[in-house]
């Protein structure tokens, strides 16, 4: 996993509640058998039309947010399934960052587990980042610092620690379970002799 | 400290308590399908890993198989290489697979209840989110992403934060008409799609206990779209006696000491919930969704909603949006609605009773003229006791068609899909914009239900046609 740097970009502002991991990337994407290749359909029916066409004003498709590494969008981001093609699609558009005042639960750990941070906030900041967002000017992520900057201004928030020190360090998770190796292989004898049935039918 | 039945299954599982409050827990059961599972095996394979145990693991290839005749293979190139990739790997890892051509094949969901793979006080996952499904016989199951997927088959445990408890009950008796898929559409109505964030559910009350097995299926099926981690329920003699016999059920002495753990599975009488909902049956009715999220749901006797009524303005727009994107009018009777399609199937409502629900309706009626109206076994088996009992015969005669088993239309990754602005009344789960092809406008209800919007060709109150 590549480690999570402090990120410097103009943020895009999607403006839609509820968005959902069909919006995110539509099953149309999903049989690929690889992780990358999927930023280009990134909420592919918003952003282009029935002939494939993009839509000028979908705001992704405008510069400078089609170079956007910040996407700020409605609470209750990512419901809907727990395909990590979603996150994939993101991260491979580029955004390593999302802002929202809430997340689907498997969706927010997805991020996490693909290298993209995502933010809390509460409504009212959301409030003041997008109308900030408006000026098309670059606002800072301080994942360390667990700061965001934009102008004169300065937001905290929170994150786990745990999922902090995996981001910055681009942790792996199997290694750190492995590395509990003698623990599983003693909570498999205990299961075997407790309950056989586990392992025998 | 009293204890819930999610407290219970969870400190059964405990292999670790980490510092960061995250614990690891042990995985008794593992499901895999084609569509979450090739990065997995892929990372796997790069970083020189093996599959921990291949026993405990059963894969599966269900979300992109062809629904009409498969003899000729899988036409679509990528769906084919996601199943022939997902063949490989499973022979490569040593994981047991139901091939395409295997008469068990069928909805990951609906099959491992059917062999018995599903246990009650076993934490199961999958790389899919519907997993909720087996909670159904009190297990902690769960959807997980592909990285955890591939965790899973690295470790055969999973990094998991405790959720809270939060509790459904259900009282009181269903009216005529009124099934499991009603009770969870009307759930998911009242606590929303972000209701159960940060929760495991467990559905208990005089109702939930009246179910029958597959009919609680359904209900753990839908927990996912009220946000919650995961539903269960406790499990009781109906449950013992589904999985006696089973092919992967316990044997022997072995069922005799499962069923001894098993019969202790419930929750403390004090046990204590962090939040609580009660539903009373008689005021539950079929419902149908308007709107493009499963928390957009009306009675069949209801009216769209107007958005100019709503004071949210976040809730003001998404209505427009919904509206818009269904081809709807604020204040139109649902009933008035027409429909083009109908699909009955999913691992929501794909099994046998609920293609038994639907063919009693739908017997000796034909299918309206204009509607064009399928039925897609959950599984092999399922399509097998079906046709054994004639339902096909009783579909085929109204003018349905009748399907090999798969995932089809529920979310239109194969084949079978909506076209724009096609109106349709499904089983499935999920009404989400272009869920069940680009443009399509999907209505979730029940199995009868969708029998009766067929009949009707408009969406349709399904008491009207009980004999
Ligand atoms: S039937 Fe639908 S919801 Fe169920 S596993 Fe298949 S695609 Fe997912």
């Amino acid at each position: 996993m590549q480690k999570f740097k402090t990120i410097k970009s103009i943020p895009a502002y999607l403006p839609i509640v509820n968005i959902d991991t069909d919006m995110i990337i539509p099953k149309q994407f999903l049989k690929t058998i690889k992780r990358t290749g999927l930023g280009k359909n990134l909420f592919y029916e918003m952003r282009y039309n029935e002939q494939g066409t993009p839509i000028n004003d979908f705001i992704l498709n405008t510069t400078p947010f089609n170079n956007s590494k910040i996407l700020i969008a409605g609470k209750n981001f990512g419901c809907g399934s727990s395909r990590e093609h979603a996150p994939w699609a993101l991260l491979d558009f580029g955004i390593t960052c999302v802002i929202s005042s809430s997340y689907a639960d498997i969706f927010f750990n997805n991020c996490f587990k693909n290298g993209i941070l995502p933010i809390v906030l509460p409504e009212a900041k959301i409030k003041e980042l997008s109308e900030y967002s408006k000026r098309k000017e670059e606002i800072i992520v301080n994942l360390e610092k667990q700061k965001i900057n934009f102008g004169n201004s300065e937001i905290d928030f929170e994150v786990d620690q745990f999922k902090k020190k995996c981001l910055i360090e681009g942790l792996d998770d199997i290694a750190l379970s492995l590395e509990k190796n003698p623990k599983i292989t003693e909570f498999e004898k205990k299961l075997s002799s407790d309950k056989p049935w586990i392992f025998n039918d | 400290m009293p204890k819930t039945l999610y407290d219970k299954i969870w400190n059964d599982h405990l292999v670790n308590t980490q510092d960061d409050g995250t614990s690891l827990l042990y995985v008794d059961r593992h499901l895999v399908h084609e569509v979450t599972s090739p990065q997995a095996f892929e990372g796997l394979r790069n970083s020189n890993r093996k599959v921990r145990q291949p026993n405990l693991t059963l894969a599966v290839a269900d979300h992109n198989v062809p629904t009409s005749d498969r003899s000729k293979g899988i036409s679509d190139e990528e769906s084919k290489l996601q199943v022939e990739t997902l063949e490989k790997n499973c022979k490569e890892f040593g994981i047991k697979l139901f091939g395409m051509d295997d008469k068990r094949q069928g909805i990951v969901h609906i099959i491992g209840p059917e062999q018995g793979f599903t246990q009650p006080g076993s934490i199961i996952v999958c790389g899919d989110s519907h997993t909720a499904t087996h909670g159904a016989f009190g297990s902690l199951a769960f959807g997980i992403g592909t990285s955890e997927v591939e965790h899973v088959l690295a470790t055969q445990t999973l990094v998991q934060k405790k959720s809270k408890n939060f509790r459904i009950k259900v009282d009181g008796k269903l009216s005529i008409g009124v099934t499991s898929k009603d009770v969870i559409l009307q759930i998911i109505g009242k606590i929303g799609t972000a209701g159960g964030t940060g929760y495991v559910i467990e559905y208990a009350g005089s109702l939930i206990s009246s179910l029958s097995v597959e009919q609680r299926m359904t209900i753990c099926n839908m927990t996912i779209e009220g946000g919650a981690r995961a539903g269960l329920i406790e499990p009781d003699q109906k449950i013992f006696d589904y999985l006696n016999g089973r092919p992967m059920a316990p044997k022997k002495e072995n069922w005799d000491k499962a069923l001894d753990y098993w019969s202790k599975l419930k929750s403390d009488n004090d046990a204590d919930f962090d939040k609580e909902v009660t539903l009373d049956g008689k005021d539950i009715m079929p419902m149908v969704t308007w709107g493009t999220s499963p928390q957009d749901v009306i009675s069949i006797d209801g009216r769209i909603p107007n958005p100019e009524n709503e004071v949210d303005e976040d809730r003001k727009n998404s209505i427009e949006r919904s509206l818009k994107y269904m081809g709807l009018k604020p204040g139109t009777a649902i009933k008035d609605v027409k429909i083009d399609k109908v699909f009955i199937g999913s691992c929501t409502n794909g099994r046998i009773e609920d293609l038994r629900d639907a063919a009693k309706i739908i017997k000796n009626k034909k299918v309206a003229q204009h509607v064009y109206a399928m039925v897609v076994p959950g599984s092999g088996l399922v399509k097998q006791q079906a046709e054994q009992e004639g339902l096909d015969k009783v579909f085929k005669d109204s003018g349905f068609d009748w399907r090999e088993p798969g995932c089809s239309m529920c979310l239109a990754m194969n084949a079978d899909k909506l076209k724009p602005e096609e109106r349709c009344a499904s089983t499935s789960n999920r009404n989400f914009e272009g869920r069940q092809g680009r443009g399509g406008r999907t209505h979730l209800v029940s199995p009868g239900m969708a029998a009766a919007a067929a009949i009707s060709g408009s969406l349709d109150d399904v008491r009207k046609f009980q004999n």
